[in-house]
């Protein structure tokens, strides 16, 4: 069966890094079975797959790694969203880990940056936006996270079970993408 | 009526780093227990985890759960070689402290301290962040989980050969790595859809 995070990492079947994942085989299945569970879901409940595909390309430009921009970008296939999707992420993008802590102590290490507000004109249905600023918000500044973040996608349409799924689509992107992107270095040096 | 999120109004939620126990409370309702079926123990792993606000909130999406917990599961606790347990919580309090997770901090701060029998080196990372030098070994890993938690990764050769320096071997440092990014998953539920609340007295 093929391996995402091994093809995004560049490892082959058989060599020295694939032995080192299959010694954590259960790590190795269920990272697998997560992706397809979130990306090529067999019931894909209220949140549809072009959408969830729409999210994933999103967030991979967001963590700007050239490798993943191009998978996620081959598995949405021909989309007329695409070109708006690479707009909205050059927006607001600043390095992250940014954000501020509830007011004490840790308020000194607060670091300022840009919420994603993505107007009307860019053409995204409302549901969709909101979700792709949530997902910014998950990526690059998870120290803001708020009630009232998730309030506007609840205002936008999305159920309960919609945010959890949406949550870990995008968290589980997080893990993806920065485990192929250690297993690539360390198959280089 | 519209859908609305669920506040705490009364809680006074944590302002610093701690190894205390804390509590956290949901933005969302959680799936009652009497509504749980065969498919949401299965996602939960641990039945008992049907108790747990937050992994009952995520059992709504159960197969998703189920996966999500089985990849925790096998890179925090499968001791079958590798890195050892210490270093594999101190790239979770890594993250948690470098993405500002009280909550995962505390937790992964207590496992960190309790493995390595090393509670002053933990508390010097919660109360100076991840900048804080410790010893050679340990500053390695903290730096390697920082690199690789940065939004665009910073992670790359540089890491890599700080972590030979000291002595890990390639199962020890893919163990790290996915003990890193694993955290990067989890900092992004737990701090999306709920909070922590103070130590419970006692």
């Amino acid at each position: 069966m093929s391996d995402t995070i091994n093809r995004l990492a560049g490892i082959a079947p058989g060599s020295h890094l694939d032995q080192l994942r299959n010694r954590r085989a259960q790590a190795k299945t269920s990272a697998e079975e997560s992706f397809t569970l979130l990306l090529s879901p067999a019931d894909e409940g209220d949140f549809p797959v072009a959408d969830r595909r729409r999210v994933a390309f999103f967030v991979a430009l967001l963590h700007g790694d050239a490798e993943a921009v191009s998978f996620y970008e081959a598995l949405l296939g021909e989309d007329p969203l695409a070109g708006g999707l690479r707009n909205e992420a050059e927006r607001a993008v600043a390095p992250g880990p940014w954000g501020r802590y509830p007011v004490g102590p840790l308020s000194a290490e607060d670091i300022q940056g840009p919420a994603l507000a993505i107007p009307d004109a860019a053409g995204f249905e409302p549901k969709l936006a909101r979700a792709l600023e949530h997902a910014h918000l998950l990526v690059l500044h998870p120290r803001d996270a708020s009630p009232r973040a998730l309030q506007a996608l609840l205002d936008a349409g999305w159920s309960t079970t919609g945010v959890v799924t949406l949550s870990q689509l995008v968290a589980f992107l997080s893990f993806q993408i920065r485990a192929a992107i250690g297993l690539r270095a360390l198959s280089r040096v | 009526m519209p859908d609305a999120v669920l506040t705490h109004p009364d809680n006074a939620e944590p302002v610093e780093f701690t190894r205390a126990e804390l509590g956290w409370v949901p933005w969302r309702a959680p799936l009652p227990e009497a509504e749980f079926t065969k498919r949401h123990y299965d996602g939960l792993v641990d039945r008992g985890r049907a108790k747990s606000p937050y992994f009952a909130l995520l059992a709504r999406d159960p197969e998703v759960l189920g996966a999500r917990t089985r990849t925790d599961k096998d890179i925090f606790y499968n001791t079958d070689g590798g890195l050892p347990r210490a270093e594999r919580e101190l790239a979770a309090t890594t993250v948690s402290r470098l993405n500002s997770c009280i909550f995962c901090a505390s937790v992964h701060a207590r496992f960190a301290a309790h493995h390595a029998k090393a509670p002053e080196d933990v508390d010097a990372l919660l109360a100076g962040g991840v900048a804080t030098r410790t010893s050679p070994r340990w500053d390695a890993v903290v730096d390697a989980a920082a690199a690789l938690t940065r939004t665009p990764s910073a992670f790359g050769p540089d890491e890599i050969r700080a972590l030979r320096a000291t002595g890990l071997a390639d199962d020890e440092i893919a163990d790290l790595i996915f003990a890193a990014a694993f955290f990067n998953w989890a900092k992004r539920l737990k701090l999306s859809i709920g909070k922590p609340t103070p130590p419970t007295a006692g």
